[in-house]
């Protein structure tokens, strides 16, 4: 607002068409003003994330160019080698089976406290329920790590003995090491415990807005709570669910200091899930980038892209599974 | 099939503040009861104490007595969700499942009461529908989602739903409100085929509608802003609209006051 709209605008503004497309320009500026921000900073988001992917490009053109084994499927690395050879199979199979484990934990966890929250529990308990699932998320993931790797392994060598025993036979549970519970099975357990709070967060404000003339309608065909549930809440809230699980994924790909304090890392692909080894994309880096000549840091930044690459996809198919059934979501009601 | 109900005694509150106070009402099998007063005087209240859905609202509590042919709804060992399946209710927004398909809306409560065939499914979903007369419209678009109908569809598409579990008493709260005349004629049309199966009872604020779909109107009415509602009078909707024993219901229904 400037002093020339004040006084124009003040008597009742005259009904002549020449005052009031003069004044128009002037009223204006804070809008132009604002336009050109809004403008600017959409632009430069465009830029910054063009500047990321070139940046990643041109470094991993630069060391996949010299890499005498085949970066996708090489489960060696080794760029300071003569002749250097490296390659993402084994930080693929790692950071995927790890984000696995983590996802089958931590979504049916998260929609049950996110269930409970919004439809179970009275609101004395909801409303400090929530806050703490929100602590949750404040944590540090360093804190996490140290948790994990002080209290979680060795808390876990029952489980995993007890899965070595009974579930043996489905070969991913068959433990032939002795050692700690240093592997990707606890990574997950870890990861799923990281991504809870976020998973819960956005569950919960979804099922908050489940319109309560569908619950009715449930309960007045004589549906259980569960009933309801079934029928309306998470149908309802099916698209939310997805998309809070995929930000949970991205966290959980990821994730780096956790899974660096925890994991006790080695380049093999085993499927023996409770045996230690393996490794993830960002762990690998964090691992080796301080050691690393500038070779190895283009290496290390190539296996960086395919992680770039795999968050992007994971975020494209959750967009596609949210808009394949449009019109049977809740939202057109 | 159509059920008696006895209320007496009938008090609902919202936590501290009493909404209906102390009603006692027959509401006879095979016909329809309609329930008029102004905003406020806890008609839609008391429809929603006959199958237990006023208490799911947080605070919400009734005392009294709802016989259902003998049967107290509100008898200690009674479960609400069985109340439910007995009497059924259409809301005022017509409010089909959004993620169902036509059919899987209409079938919903068979398949909470447990599994049916396929084959037997089809037949009472084509025979709900019928009974709703809407089957000559979507019988092409069966799979189709239910909010791509009409609004005068979809509240049709709601009483199908209700009548295929074959409930005792149909409750309808205000279901043309949110209609357009040509629709609410659909669905008065067929309140007046339903009520040779089910017990209706029907609140609505259209006075006309009353007079047209009911055998018997019970006006209820508060004696000021944050009183609780009470029974003025139940008679048959005739002598309701033509000669009622009350001042206050000639008033009402005259026009001059509410």
């Amino acid at each position: 607002m400037d002093i020339t709209t004040e006084t124009t605008s003040s008597p009742p503004p005259p009904p002549g068409p020449g005052t009031t497309l003069a004044s128009k320009g002037s009223s204006h500026a804070g809008d132009r003003v604002f336009i050109g921000l809004s403008r600017g900073s959409g632009i430069a988001l465009l830029v910054i994330m063009a500047a990321i992917a070139a940046f990643l490009t041109y470094r991993t053109g630069l060391a996949v160019s010299k890499d005498e084994a085949n970066f996708l499927t090489s489960s060696e690395w080794n760029p300071a080698g003569d002749p250097p050879v490296f390659g993402i199979a084994v930080l693929l199979f790692g950071t995927i089976v790890s984000s696995i484990i983590a996802m089958a934990v931590a979504v049916p966890v998260a929609i049950g406290i996110a269930l409970f929250i919004s439809h179970y529990a009275p609101r004395r308990l909801a409303t400090p329920l929530a806050y703490v699932v929100d602590l949750l998320a404040a944590v540090p993931s360093i804190i996490y790590g140290l948790w994990g790797a002080v209290f979680l392994v060795p808390h876990l060598d029952g489980l995993n003995q007890w899965l070595d025993q009974y579930l043996g036979w489905t070969y991913i549970f068959d433990k032939t090491s002795d050692g700690p519970a240093r592997n990707l099975f606890t990574v997950g357990i870890l990861l799923a415990i990281m991504i809870l709070p976020i998973v819960t967060n956005v569950t919960r404000e979804v099922f908050l807005q489940s319109p309560k003339m569908h619950e009715e309608a449930a309960l007045a065909l004589g549906a259980t709570r569960w009933e309801v549930m079934r029928m309306s809440v998470l149908p309802f809230g099916r698209s939310g669910i997805i998309s809070a699980s995929m930000l949970g994924l991205g966290r959980a790909l990821g994730e780096t200091m956790a899974v660096a304090v925890v994991l006790s890392p080695s380049f093999i692909i085993s499927g023996r899930l409770l045996d230690p080894g393996g490794g993830t994309f960002a762990q690998n880096i964090a691992a080796k980038f301080n050691e690393a000549d500038e070779f190895g840091r283009d290496a290390l930044i190539a296996s960086g892209l395919v992680l770039f690459v795999i968050t992007l996809l994971v975020n494209g198919a959750a967009r596609w599974i949210i808009g394949r059934r449009k019109e049977y979501s809740g939202a057109n009601a | 099939m159509a059920k008696r109900i006895d209320i007496s005694g009938l008090s609902a509150y919202y936590g501290n503040h009493k909404a209906i106070d102390d009603i006692s009402m027959t509401v006879e099998p095979r016909s329809v009861t309609a329930f008029i007063g102004p905003s406020g005087c806890g008609k839609s209240t008391f429809l929603r104490t006959l199958n237990r859905m006023h208490e799911v609202t947080p605070g919400g509590r009734v005392e009294g007595k709802v016989l259902l042919d003998d049967e107290n709804l509100y008898a200690k060992d009674v479960d609400p969700v069985a109340v439910r399946r007995t009497v059924g209710m259409v809301f005022q927004r017509p409010n089909p499942f959004p993620t169902m398909s036509i059919f899987d809306n209409v079938a919903a409560g068979l398949r909470l009461n447990g599994s049916y065939k396929k084959s037997r499914l089809t037949e009472v979903v084509e025979k709900s529908l019928r009974g709703a007369n809407l089957w000559n419209e979507v019988k092409d678009r069966l799979n189709k989602p239910g909010s791509g109908l009409s609004g005068g569809q979809q509240q049709r598409l709601c009483i199908a739903r209700a009548i295929a579990v074959e409930p005792q008493v149909l409750l309808m709260d205000e279901p043309c409100s949110a209609l357009d005349p040509i629709s609410t004629l659909a669905i008065e049309d067929l309140i007046g085929e339903l009520k040779e199966r089910f017990t209706i009872v029907i609140v609505t604020h259209n006075m006309q509608q009353a007079a047209r779909v009911s055998d018997r109107t019970a006006f209820f009415n508060l004696a000021a802003i944050g009183q609780p509602g009470k029974l003025i009078e139940i008679d048959d909707t005739e002598r309701i609209f033509s000669n009622p024993s009350v001042q206050a219901t000639e008033d009402y229904i005259s026009g001059r006051f509410g």
